[in-house]
């Protein structure tokens, strides 16, 4: 028998309900939701929203391949402070996941470092190459249910459409980053009159929109589920809405970053601004948040991409894409105030568990019964954000010197404080 | 004034007073020894990341006749090729003691970022296809020269060829407009920016309608590896709708000014020979180059106004 925890005070944020209560926790399930409830540890949650624990459908914890900007630890623990239960792990690693084997070898070195459930997403072809498809049914047996050749979207239209019939007969999902690479060849920002002055290669929204599009038209032939990645631009935003107004089964995420930052900041030189997609208009930017608002966007995922302090010091055309996302993400998407505190629950947690099949675990009703898999935050917290005090490995959220709004006070994963007041517990 | 990065950034006033220092530089220029004292125990530092022939050494002439000593930092025998940041390169070369850095540069932005990571001045000498102010003030300087103006107001310069990937042009736009001429880009839809309404400029796509009417005719070098991207189907059709050929020259104000910031491509934007052209300032353009950068250098490394006398 572990100990009793009591999480008292919070206002539970519910599907249908949103009310002030404490929360007992026990051998990590809710057991009780009540007032007065006694636990031998006890949490305070005054003034603090109780929500089941945030789940990101887009993180690069760069291991394998590349720890010297983040291991599946320090990123867990990243997460962990930013309120997440439960992270999609991108397959864009060194070697990549598309075998059963590294699949196995990121859900271990999760389970090792016990912080958040690491979900491994795999590739949709071998070697993310494009070329040939991955063996999409091991992995499905291995337990994966998102496939992405993330940072490369697929470019070959029947490959496409083969690997989504094939996903359908396994009742897995697709998600795609939308770039149509021949219209981004050299390209370090959005196209944009600031691109122009800069004399920089343009990243222009068409080379998104007619993924999108493509995809969408291939999801109406094939009847495969497609979930899009990080969509920035405002008829993206659109053509989403008309393919959801027409039943299809998609799903899209938009980033906080994409929700808060315009391309203007590029004028700065700094390539922590460089990300992909580029960092995009004022008007998409309002797209984005009527997308969120109208259910358009399911999703918010933070594209968390670390890179180690000398790839981010070269020139802005040299210096690979990315940002941190994990421990930032809640303080931008309140500090934008574009939706309210149940859509942001909704976005955070509910709806992207429910993309990614750990709805069982995750994203559900804080009620006696459930996992306790949980978020406890202060919607009103203002913060600035400390590079020296990120438990990322690596440093390039262009928010440092930025006040968020929103800040996670505890975080429970599996019945276990993860996080209390602010503090990583390991 | 501590850096010089692009136009934009040192406005009408700065250029103005540079246009007006660079006289007093062309006048040391015609001395029998052209050589002040006036950065004497200064140093500059010459990082050039790409070819260049003129700039580089435009700058150097200009350092020394100000007495200012100088390094060359030679990218091909140096620490970069074995690995070390462009941060570790500039700090280790700050820590020698250095005085300015003149940097050229593939890729944009690189003279921003440097110049957090030294307390040196910066001189940008071209920063991929973004700007290249030092060009544009020789061009200012070299019409002045020729027509004696100081205000460019009244003026039609028209900026010829690949604008899209041209730091010169970018400098231009802004110097020229800076000073009150109106520009008119002159390129094909594919060799301009997609989008430059927001610029001050008018664009034409056919340069034999406006030849007629300009007073500064400003050709820009087309590289070959524009055709092999798409830009334009052949050289050939490009020289033929955007070359200075001899019927062209004819099509000119008789006063018109011909010019071009090298290196040239003969055959291709230029279908004849610069000296067929009467008014062609290209010569005076690399003249110009040194006086111009010993103006910079003397207003970004000098102390006060006093240019000293003979070294």
């Amino acid at each position: 028998m572990s100990k009793s925890l009591v999480i008292k005070g919070g206002t539970i944020v519910n599907r249908d309900s949103h009310a002030v209560g404490d929360v007992k926790i026990e051998n990590g399930r809710i057991v009780e939701i009540g007032k007065n409830l006694k636990g031998e540890m006890q949490l305070d949650a005054s003034g603090c929203i109780v929500s089941s624990g945030f789940v990101d459908l887009h993180a690069h914890l760069r291991e394998p391949g590349k720890e010297e900007a983040e291991t599946i630890e320090t990123g867990s623990r990243a997460g962990a402070l930013g309120g997440y239960t439960a992270l999609v792990a991108m397959p864009n690693t060194d070697p990549p996941q598309d075998s059963v084997a590294v699949i196995d070898f990121v859900r271990e070195q999760g389970k090792r470092a016990g912080l958040v459930d690491v979900v491994p997403s795999g590739c949709i072809t071998l070697g993310r190459q494009g070329e040939s498809l991955a063996p999409m049914a091991e992995l499905a047996s291995a337990g994966v249910t998102l496939l992405t050749d993330d940072g490369n979207g697929v470019q070959d239209a029947a490959l496409m459409r083969r690997a989504l019939e094939y996903a359908r007969g396994l009742g897995i999902t697709l998600a795609q980053h939308c770039e149509v690479a021949e219209l981004t060849k050299g390209a370090v920002m959005n196209e944009c009159s600031c691109c122009t002055d800069l004399g920089l290669p343009g990243w222009p929204s068409i080379a998104e929109e007619l993924m999108v599009f493509r995809d969408i038209e291939l999801v109406r032939i094939t009847g495969a589920s497609m979930h899009f990645l990080h969509l920035s631009t405002e008829r993206s935003v659109e053509l989403v809405r008309a393919a959801k107004r027409d039943g299809l089964p998609i799903t899209a995420e938009v980033t906080p970053h994409h929700l808060s930052l315009t391309q203007e900041l590029l004028a700065s030189y700094n390539p922590v601004y460089k990300v992909n997609p580029p960092l995009r208009s004022i008007a998409d930017i309002q797209a984005l948040k009527a997308g969120l608002r109208d259910g358009t966007i399911d999703a918010i995922a933070t594209d968390h991409a670390p890179h180690p302090r000398r790839d981010k010091e070269m020139s802005l055309d040299m210096a690979p894409p990315g940002m941190l996302g994990l421990e930032t993400a809640l303080g931008v998407v309140l500090a934008e105030g574009a939706c309210e505190i149940r859509d942001v629950v909704a976005l955070m947690s509910w709806n992207p568990a429910k993309i990614a099949r750990i709805d069982d675990e995750h994203g559900r009703d804080v009620v006696a019964g459930a996992n306790a898999n949980l978020c406890v935050f202060d919607p009103q917290l203002t913060w600035r954000v400390d590079p020296e005090r990120l438990a990322s490995k690596s440093i390039n959220t262009p928010y440092i010197g930025r006040t968020l709004r929103g800040r996670v006070r505890h975080t429970i994963f599996k019945g276990t404080p993860t996080v209390i007041d602010g503090q990583a517990q390991r | 004034m501590k850096h010089l990065r692009s136009i934009d950034e040192l406005g009408v006033d700065g250029l103005v007073d540079l246009l007006q220092l660079t006289d007093h530089m062309a006048e040391i220029n015609q001395r029998p020894v052209p050589k002040v004292p006036a950065l004497r125990g200064r140093t500059v530092a010459s990082l050039f990341f790409e070819d260049s022939t003129r700039t580089r050494l435009s700058f150097e002439t200009a350092a020394k006749r100000l007495s200012a000593d100088t390094m060359t930092f030679n990218v091909s025998t140096s620490s970069v090729n074995k690995g070390e940041s462009l941060r570790d390169t500039v700090a280790t070369i700050t820590d020698m003691g250095v005085d300015a850095f003149v940097v050229r540069h593939k890729s944009v932005g690189i003279p921003w970022q440097i110049s957090q990571w030294t307390t040196a001045s910066i001189i940008n000498a071209g920063d991929g296809a973004h700007q290249h102010p030092t060009q544009a003030l020789v061009d200012c300087y070299t019409i002045r020269e020729a027509t004696h103006v100081q205000n460019f107001a009244g003026m039609k310069i028209a900026i010829v060829g690949d604008i899209k990937h041209s730091r010169v042009a970018r400098s231009n736009i802004q110097a020229f407009t800076l000073l009150g001429a109106s520009v008119v880009l002159v390129a094909p839809p594919t060799l301009l920016p997609p989008d430059v309404s927001h610029w001050p400029v008018t664009v034409s796509h056919q340069l034999d309608d406006i030849i007629g009417g300009v007073d500064v005719l400003y050709m820009l070098r087309l590289q070959s590896e524009r055709m092999a991207q798409g830009h334009v189907p052949t050289l050939r059709e490009y020289s033929e709708q955007y070359g200075l050929t001899q019927k062209r020259v004819q099509a000119l104000k008789s006063d018109a000014i011909v010019m071009h910031p090298g290196p040239m491509n003969r055959g291709v934007e230029m279908q004849i020979d610069p000296s067929d052209v009467k008014n062609s300032l290209i010569h005076r353009q690399v003249a110009n180059g040194v006086s111009v950068r010993m103006a910079v250098l003397f207003k970004l490394l000098g102390s006060g106004s006093n240019l000293g006398g003979q070294a």
